[in-house]
């Protein structure tokens, strides 16, 4: 966070930082005193733009084609980082003949299948000496690192093990083209992709004007190199999109040309919005993957221990991923304990298996379907803050027994008796057979433990009080939890019942009850097992094995813990520390603190620059040394070259900075990984007023859509009836409310300074629909309606694409329907559909179509029929919006949405 | 006139005097100002911690009165925060003292109309014998191809990013030992 104030150009895009992070906005400022430029790109003028050098207003979900074109200009007026490039990125790497890219085949890569609506990624690897299909000893991968189908990569929303690393691949003998001539070179394919991504064809996508995107890639590029850095910043303006994963992945390769990944003042740095979303990313409440980002086991893919290990990580393999068995079995002997031996293969087969997409809106829709008989809510009110809270609300109707655990009365706890549905009829509380538990939940004050900040920090909050009446931690409730359902269990022959009575859950409680949070940390950290080191902490990851003799929580946070003493606590003064503050809080890995750091040094291990050193090459004392821990082997030399064919670690050359990548390099093209495309390409939203101004091909061929009556889509482009929803809206957040609402709309002075919920619109869309500013509006999507009241506001930019005028409307949604939160008021979540990502199965709520109109909205059966009325006006049915690959129904799956 | 109040009370002379030229110092503090003291100055103890809200992860120092939470301040010793917060941060205060908190365990029986008082362990105990039930009658051992899955789809949970790196951890070994693989949190929203 404090490293932004090293950068000498700042790009915040998908994010309203100064609103959304106003803290860790001090270091923008900072680099702005300090003469750095500040841009901001959005739709909307904010807290950001105004203390910015500058604001682009841009078209929501248009981004790949501004930082395409920005691509295309750093490589037309060959501005990129030209050392760095060749030596730290993929660039000189060739590419298959057998790929075939956008420009080929008008919008679609080779490997699309119409039949799964997802591309097999075969086509896009790394050319090999000896055949593409090479796999001779010596070569990465074995049977079980073969091809899985982006199908099945999508359903367990594979992009995510990508949270410390990049995918294995099939083989390490790339041909490389240093000249960076070859055709086939990833460099001449890069060119090629983006040629067409000019700055006319940014006016005409994103409604951003020549002079515009001249002074972003100006300052962009003046502001890179040796002596120079530049920074990126987003939030979910950038992943809460159909391609969302590939908006990061476009500016990732701006900054690797640009030679900005690993230096200070560099980078790309993602603003998450909850205290702990990077850990419970880390360690995942999430359905695909377990701790560490190892891979949740796969039917089919994964039924035996073998499978499972060739296919998270194979000893050949490069880098570190190629000890992901020490990570796995670490992991199996800190849940199960003695029970996990090697004859039983660790207990793997404890695991349960998943068998295709079963996050959080699958989950949704099996609720209706009733297939899911209990729902636990921890600290979180889908009613308000999830995609299409009108069909969230309605699966929780259809559930046997709910538990809501939370500070405050949420919406989510409460929709049966005072719901949107409720006041339309469309359920009636008698009738909804679910029982609901309210628990209430202690604050941060009242516990101890650890968040995980932005940028991979933990930090412990030290328990101040207790908890006050029935109040009590998650730690303590699921302890409990765990101890009476084991108890229920306790007689049984079950085999089924095994994992849960075997597993290792026991630890040492206060005289309240609640679990000693360090002692679970510790588990966290990991243990020796045996030896005469036997019981001590693990001082860091590559002191694990895979023979049983270390345990370990989550091998990324191995280290935090080490020799005993919470590192997470860590407290040293910053004023007494340099910047990057290393003695404050633990970063993992290792307390590293910038990711990739070898890649600030030369590639013989000096400084690019005296004004960006970071992290060098000690020759004299043979080690890396810097400001920040190396992210290297301590004492591997600049000038180390690996024995063809080494795998792990050993593998990489003294000069491969990436070292969580499996050939040691910053990927501008991603032969594996991504699932719709090795190059972010321009597609249009779900939904859009405006037709793929690049492509045949409208939007993402491989998103993830649920054709349904319940999911109704606005036609997008020149289609009939698009003009019915004509313009377009974007959520957001204020600094005031937090998410749904339910840590900040029960509180007086959070309530009192953001009491209400609005709309923002352009002076000329009032004019256009006679919206009057503190008035009411209704806007209505294909899903829903809802009422808010209307700011006019020259914030908000109309944009001119193509001649025509494109309006956009901001919404922010921390509002919901309930009667006990201090201020209540309609959720703008109501209006999005669910269409997702295949990389992560995020959904699209950045960019949707609606119409607005004056006045409050009806209610009752009324206001069904008003959405209704809309539907038919626009011709909605199933399958509008949802074909996948244009011009072909047959791609888009049946209705339970595949 | 009240006989206190003087030439040297005069408001511009009071300023000259205390050499607080601005007005915003002791020249303008009223008697009742002076005699107050603030709630961090009483307080028993600090504690330090983090703000709950956003992903900042500003520090923030918990003053503690008599077993209760007085005041939340930012901590200046922290690098990334400096002493600052937000207005969430701010309030965080509230967020733990606020009177319209739950503070009781409530039940809503299927159909009900209104929340019962419930104890809690009660409760709890309910939840254990639901779990159990529903894990129960939804298993599924293998798939159709005869392939392991050693599952249920009957039991689901939302929420994470709000909690404890160490309560996160007890949730995805229960639940995953448990075979219930529909754990998501905000990450995934
Ligand atoms: S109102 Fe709040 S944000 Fe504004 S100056 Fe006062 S304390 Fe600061
Ligand atoms: S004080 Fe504000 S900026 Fe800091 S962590 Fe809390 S919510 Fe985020």
């Amino acid at each position: 966070m404090q490293d932004l104030s090293n950068a000498d150009c700042i790009v915040i895009q998908g994010s309203n930082m100064a609103e959304c992070h106003p803290v860790a906005y001090q270091w923008v400022t900072e680099a702005r005193l300090k003469g750095a430029r500040v841009i901001h790109v959005d739709p909307r003028f904010t807290r950001t733009s105004a203390t910015a050098d500058k604001h682009i207003p841009i078209r929501a979900g248009s981004d790949v084609v501004l930082l395409g074109a920005l691509i295309k200009y750093i490589l037309d007026n060959e501005l990129y980082f030209k050392e760095y490039v060749v030596a730290y990125t993929n660039a000189a790497t060739i590419v298959s003949e057998k790929f075939q890219d956008t420009e080929d085949l008008d919008g679609l890569f080779s490997g699309y299948d119409d039949e799964k609506g997802s591309y097999s990624q075969e086509t896009w690897a790394y050319a090999s000496n000896d055949g593409a299909d090479d796999e001779t000893p010596g070569t990465i991968g074995g049977p079980a690192a073969g091809h899985e189908h982006g199908h099945t990569k999508s359903e367990r929303a594979a992009g995510d093990e990508h949270g410390s690393g990049g995918p294995a691949l099939e083989h390490a003998k790339v041909l490389r083209d240093e000249t960076l001539q070859d055709p086939n070179s990833v460099f001449q394919i890069l060119k090629k992709h983006y040629a067409r991504y000019t700055p006319e064809m940014v006016a005409d996508t994103c409604g951003i004007g020549v002079d515009d995107f001249e002074y972003l890639a100006r300052s962009v590029t003046e502001n890179s190199g040796r002596e120079r850095t530049t920074a990126f910043v987003y939030a979910v303006g950038w992943t809460q999109h159909t391609l969302g994963a590939q908006f990061i992945r476009t500016a990732a390769i701006v900054q690797l040309l640009l030679g900005n990944m690993g230096r200070p003042g560099g980078g790309i740095m993602a603003l998450r919005g909850h205290a702990s979303i990077q850990g419970s990313t880390d360690i995942p409440t999430l359905y695909n993957i377990l701790p560490g980002y190892l891979a949740m086991p796969v039917a089919g893919l994964h039924d035996t221990w073998d499978d499972y290990l060739g296919a998270i990580g194979n000893k050949e393999q490069k880098g570190f991923w190629a000890n992901a068995d020490t990570y796995a079995v670490s992991l199996l002997k800190a849940w199960w304990g003695k029970a996990a031996t090697a004859e039983n293969d660790w207990c793997f087969d404890y695991l349960p298996r998943l068998s295709g997409a079963h996050g959080t809106y699958q989950t949704t829709m099996a609720m209706l379907d009733d297939q899911v008989e209990g729902y636990f809510l921890l600290g979180q009110n889908p009613a308000v803050g999830s995609a299409h809270g009108r069909m969230q609300r309605q699966a929780m109707s259809h559930l046997k027994w709910l538990v809501v655990r939370d500070f405050n009365m949420i919406e989510s706890a409460t929709f049966w008796k005072d719901g949107p549905e409720i006041a339309s009829g469309e359920l009636k509380t008698e009738d909804i057979g679910t029982e609901v538990f309210f628990l209430p939940a202690a604050a941060h004050t009242e516990k101890s433990g650890s968040f995980t900040q932005t940028q991979r920090m933990l930090q412990w909050h030290h328990q101040a009080v207790e908890p006050p009446g029935d109040c009590q931690s998650e730690l303590q409730f699921f302890y409990e939890l765990g101890r009476r359902v084991r108890e229920l269990l306790a007689d049984s022959t079950d085999e089924r019942d095994r994992p849960l009575l075997d597993l290792t859950w026991d630890y040492p409680t206060d005289e309240h009850g609640e679990p000693d949070a360090e002692a679970v940390l510790a588990e966290v950290n990991g243990r020796h097992l045996t030896g005469d080191k036997a019981g001590e902490p693990l001082s860091s990851y590559t002191e694990m094995k895979a023979d049983g003799s270390t345990d370990g929580g989550c091998w990324i946070y191995t280290g935090v813990y080490a020799d005993g003493v919470n590192h997470a606590a860590a407290r040293k003064p910053g004023r007494e520390q340099d910047l990057t503050a290393l003695d404050w809080g633990w970063a993992w890995p290792a307390n590293r603190r910038i990711l990739y750091n070898r890649a600030s040094a030369d590639p013989e291990g000096n400084p690019w620059s005296e004004r960006k050193r970071y992290v060098w090459w000690d020759a004299e004392a043979g080690k890396w040394t810097g400001h920040d821990v190396p992210d290297f082997v301590p004492d591997k030399a600049p000038s180390y070259r690996p024995e063809p064919g080494t795998g792990g670690p050993a593998g990489l050359a003294g000069d491969d900075p990436f070292v969580m990548q499996a050939d040691g390099k910053g990927w501008l093209f991603a032969p594996k990984g991504m699932l719709d495309g090795p190059l972010p390409t321009h597609y249009e939203p779900q939904e859009s007023p405006v037709s793929n101004p690049l492509y045949a091909q409208q939007s993402n061929p491989a998103r993830k859509v649920f054709p349904r009556k319940d999911n109704l889509w606005s036609p997008s482009g020149d289609a009939p009836g698009a003009d019915v929803y004509p313009y377009v809206f974007t959520t957001y957040r204020l600094t005031e409310h937090h998410t749904a609402g339910g840590m900040s709309r029960w509180l007086p002075y959070l309530s009192e300074l953001q009491p209400e919920f609005f709309c923002e619109v352009s002076p000329e869309l009032a004019a256009e629909r006679g919206l009057e500013n503190g008035g009411w509006a209704t806007i209505v999507s294909a899903r829903a309606a809802i009422e808010a009241r209307v700011m006019v506001t020259e914030r908000m930019t109309p944009l001119v694409v193509r001649g025509r005028t494109i309006h956009q409307i901001g919404l922010p949604y921390h509002w919901g329907v309930g009667s006990n939160a201090i201020v209540s008021g309609d959720a703008a979540n109501d209006l999005l559909g669910v269409a997702l990502d295949p990389n992560v199965q995020i959904q699209e709520s950045k960019a949707g179509s609606c119409d607005i109109v004056p006045g409050r909205r009806p209610a009752g059966d009324e206001l069904l029929r008003l959405v209704a009325e809309y539907q038919s006006r626009a011709g909605s049915t199933v399958m509008t919006s949802n074909e996948l690959r244009t011009g072909h129904p047959e791609s888009t799956p049946d209705t339970r949405g595949g | 006139m009240d006989p206190k109040k003087t030439f040297l009370s005069w408001p511009v002379v009071r300023q000259v005097r205390s050499g607080d030229f601005l007005g915003r110092g002791p020249a303008v503090t009223s008697a009742h100002t002076r005699e107050l003291t603030p709630r961090t100055a009483t307080a028993d103890k600090v504690v330090q911690s983090v703000c709950p809200y956003c992903a900042v992860g500003c520090g923030q120092r918990v003053f503690v009165k008599d077993g209760r939470v007085v005041q939340i301040e930012g901590d200046p010793d922290s690098p990334v925060s400096r002493g600052r917060l937000c207005p969430k941060g701010s309030a965080s205060e509230q967020l733990v003292n606020n009177p319209g908190r739950q503070r009781k365990a409530l039940y809503r029986r299927p159909g009900g109309t209104d929340w019962e008082s419930i104890e809690l362990s009660t409760a709890v105990e309910m939840v254990a014998q639901r779990f159990v039930e529903s894990r129960r009658r939804t298993w599924q051992d293998h798939d159709e191809h005869g392939r392991p899955l050693r599952r249920t789809m009957g039991i689901a949970s939302l929420g994470g990013a709000t909690l404890d790196n160490e309560e996160n951890y007890l949730i995805k070994k229960l639940f995953t030992a448990a075979g219930a693989i529909q754990i998501e949190n905000q990450a995934r929203i």
